[in-house]
């Protein structure tokens, strides 16, 4: 025990594992959100909402379950062959995965309701000048709700980073730094959850692990307050 | 400028993939409880229910899960209740004795609103240190605590957002007829019971999912919970534990308490929705 400590590899785990989630899960997300609120029937939407609620409600450990029993297994026999990789299937892409599933619903909650907030008089003058339906949510619905989507990726970025069991359960736990998606990796989270209980009795390892926690709870509180102050500014503008 | 035609492909297309991906959002939900379901059912029996693992839970083939689920259930349910008296009485405060608009006003409720967002493996973590410090070991009762500090920010927030819907001026007019605040804290009070039951639902929906804050402080047993200061189990604890072994049959029961875990909360899921949809009929 040389006493000295690093959190790179773990920063790194954490990171990879929540940019994965955002990549599969942003663009699925406005999508949806856009469909809801712009093409979708009124029926479909009150069928739409409640499930993606639903999938707020469901513990992170069935997802990890779920990670285990059914994302693991198809990275390993039907995703990674394809790139001519050999996995385990424990990754940072698992992890990215579930975790991109477990922020839907926050995402598309958030984006539904700033996305209504958009005064109705812009899109009809948008379309009453000839530009077609995805044109305008192009040109004058994205725009216009460009920071209401930022700040609710914001929250899930701090929702993602504090996910622990889910991504403990298929990220592999290898403290290294990922090099592929296919690689192990460790986020900070799942670090604090291994270690926490039973390393006391040496000394500085805790007070290691109680950094891993500030360090996390500073980033999600940054990211929380600044994506909160722009939430309640936008509701403000347009409430009155 | 392009055709109409090919702006109207554009238009097509773009439908066509905001459709793939509500239906990609939707399937997500089926595909996880299907999985669980699917995996879970032929392990489920009544002796997973009625019993508690025999020979350790993690090599013992023989035996259920009972004490998980009484644990959960002990630990969910202590700590809602908590999490509701205290909670409540700060959202009324918030909302009737702060004066609205106001910077303590905005400020309470912006970090409310932060709270809700914090990890619980950082609650966890805190709350294992303060035990470890105040030389209290895992137990039912560290796992009450750290929950009911969770679920507090849901219940103030949820509490705060019913207050919202209570026309403003009822608290300007019934304060205008000379009651006290306590006394317009009372009408609020019975304007939002039914709603109240709502985010008790949400709060132990959240309380009985929970792994990271009670990994380190409830611990885990294969006995009954009897007694507040013993360690406890749980069912996402069991869950999380038992997947991990290598025995197929402990891994069933893995199975089998995911699947009871996903029946409660599809169930609070469901009397939210019913709840939900009786206000909506009695709304003024």
């Amino acid at each position: 025990m040389k006493g000295s400590f690093g959190f790179l590899p773990f920063i790194m785990g954490t990171i990879s594992v929540t940019l994965i989630a955002l990549i599969i899960a942003i663009p699925l997300c406005i999508l949806t959100a856009v469909y809801l609120t712009e093409y979708a029937t009124a029926s479909l939407k009150n069928m739409m909402l409640p499930l993606v609620n639903t999938l707020a409600a469901i513990p992170p450990v069935l997802y990890g379950v779920w990670g285990v029993l059914f994302v693991v297994p198809a990275i390993q026999q039907y995703i990674a062959p394809i790139f001519g990789i050999n996995t385990s299937g424990y990754s940072v892409l698992a992890g990215g995965i579930v975790l991109a599933v477990m922020i839907f619903p926050i995402m598309i909650s958030i984006m539904v309701e700033v996305l209504q907030t958009i005064p109705y008089e812009l899109k009809s003058a948008s379309l009453s000048l000839g530009a077609t339906k995805w044109e305008t949510i192009q040109h004058v619905v994205l725009i216009k709700a460009k920071p209401g989507i930022i700040a609710a990726t914001v929250l899930a970025i701090s929702r993602a980073f504090g996910e622990t069991i889910a991504v403990l359960m298929v990220c592999g736990n290898v403290p290294k730094i990922p090099t592929s998606i296919f690689d192990a990796g460790y986020p900070i989270p799942a670090l604090i959850a291994n270690n926490f209980g039973e390393m006391m009795s040496i000394p500085l390892y805790d007070s290691a692990l109680m950094f891993a926690a500030l360090l996390l709870f500073v980033i999600i509180l940054i990211f929380n307050l600044i994506s909160r102050i722009i939430l309640n500014k936008l509701e403000g503008k347009y409430n009155g | 400028m392009a055709s109409v035609k090919t702006r109207l492909l554009k238009e097509r297309i773009a439908k066509l993939f905001m459709r793939l991906s509500g239906m990609t959002v939707t399937a997500s939900l089926f595909f996880i409880l299907g999985t669980i379901l699917y995996k879970g059912l032929p392990y489920l029996s009544w002796e997973m229910v009625s019993q508690v693992p025999q020979g350790g839970f993690y090599i013992g083939k023989e035996g259920g899960v009972l004490n998980a689920i009484l644990g959960s259930l002990y630990l969910a349910g202590a700590a809602t209740l908590l999490s509701t008296l205290m909670g409540v009485p700060i959202a009324i405060y918030m909302n009737i004795y702060i004066r609205s608009g106001s910077r303590l006003s905005r400020l309470s409720k912006l970090l409310f609103d932060v709270l809700f967002g914090i990890p619980s493996i950082v609650y966890g973590a805190v709350a294992f240190s303060l035990m470890v410090w105040m030389g209290i070991r895992a137990s039912l009762l560290g796992g009450i605590i750290t929950i009911t500090f969770l679920t507090l920010p849901i219940v103030v927030r949820t509490v705060d957002e019913l207050i919202k819907t209570i026309p403003g001026d009822l608290k300007h007019v019934t304060l205008s007829l000379g009651t006290t605040r306590w006394e317009v804290a009372k009408i609020f009070i019975r304007y939002i019971r039914p709603g109240i039951l709502t985010a008790i639902l949400l709060a132990f929906g959240r309380s009985i999912g929970d792994v990271a804050g009670v990994l380190l402080t409830s611990g885990f047993s294969d006995n009954l919970p009897k007694y507040i200061d013993e360690p406890a189990a749980t069912l996402p604890l069991a869950i999380f534990f038992q997947l991990s072994s290598p025995i197929p049959e402990v891994q069933g029961r893995a199975y089998a308490s995911a699947l009871i875990l996903s029946f409660i909360i599809l169930t609070i899921v469901l009397c939210t929705h019913i709840l939900q949809a009786k206000q909506k009929k009695h709304k003024i």
